[in-house]
């Protein structure tokens, strides 16, 4: 149990630095919401390595205290919608099988931009947004499979390590 | 490339390149060329209609976003958020694109006016 809390607390200071470099590399594609998503490694290696459950927590921490740190109130909206639901598809991808740690990160990056178009659409109350879907699943499929490709690569070698 | 990606992986990678470019094709149906306007829109509500042929610097929301338009194009120049997000995307010129700034709820959408064709028509 002891063990549990140091590597949450572990896993909380990496995803706040990976959100705080992610704010230092200006990646500008010209599209609003088209990113790394870094933070998200640290999630998929908390599913995987810590379980659902720990994930779920780990995501809304790192969210509320990015949000407080970098961001603003709609940034906090914004990455709690995309962040919850990119994390219920990875989490109900992995419990069915068949997937492998790419597949279930690509999933994630592309319904996390899904739940961000999301709440804009429901912000600024326009369907005009959807002008964006096909830009943003590539993006975030490209991306999400990256993360994943590390992802895979880390989970290999934390074999050994329990949490 | 060997990455080890599985046949699930395969599908689902497949369902969103064909999700993603059934989407360009229904915008390039519904959408393309023949945008003459766009719309300034505050949360939700029609704000103003400019031009897309007449060049000018619009100030708008009360001077929180500085829209500008050049060469039929649309972009936003001026915003008083922290992100300025909008400010970096490109500009807008065909039916149904729109540059959105959330902080201060502004929409603004390409669009054809037909509407006001059709009443100098029925005049």
């Amino acid at each position: 149990m002891r063990g549990r809390v140091a590597y949450f607390g572990v896993f909380t200071a990496l995803a706040l630095i990976f959100s705080y470099i992610e704010t230092l590399i200006p990646l500008q594609f010209g599209i609003p919401g088209v990113k790394l998503g870094l933070a998200n490694l640290v999630i998929v290696l908390a599913l995987y390595k810590m379980g659902t459950g720990e994930a779920y927590l780990l995501s809304v921490v790192r969210v509320l205290l990015t949000g407080f740190l970098f961001g603003n109130y709609f940034s906090i909206i914004y990455s709690l919608a995309g962040g919850l639901l990119s994390l219920s598809v990875m989490a109900l991808l992995r419990k069915n099988g068949g997937f492998s740690v790419m597949g279930v990160s690509l999933a994630g990056g592309v319904f996390h931009n899904i739940g961000q178009l999301i709440v804009a659409m429901l912000v600024v109350e326009t369907f005009s947004v959807i002008y964006y879907v096909p830009v943003l699943l590539i993006a975030g499929m490209l991306t999400g499979l990256l993360i994943g490709i590390v992802s895979n690569e880390m989970l290999k070698r934390l074999v050994n390590i329990s949490m | 490339m060997k990455i080890g990606l599985k046949k699930k992986d395969w599908v689902l990678i497949i369902i969103i390149v064909c999700v993603a470019g059934l989407t360009v094709l229904v915008h390039t149906f519904i959408g393309g060329k023949g945008a003459n306007r766009v719309v300034v829109k505050i949360e939700g509500a029609i704000q103003d209609t400019y031009s897309l042929s007449e060049e000018g610097d619009y100030e708008i929301n009360g001077g929180t976003n500085i829209l500008q338009i050049r060469n039929g194009k649309a972009s936003m120049v001026e915003a008083d958020c922290p992100d300025q997000l909008c400010v970096h995307q490109k500009p807008v010129s065909l039916n149904r694109e729109s540059i959105i700034c959330l902080p201060n709820k502004v929409v603004v959408e390409v669009e054809t006016g037909t509407s006001r064709e059709f009443d100098a028509v029925t005049q």
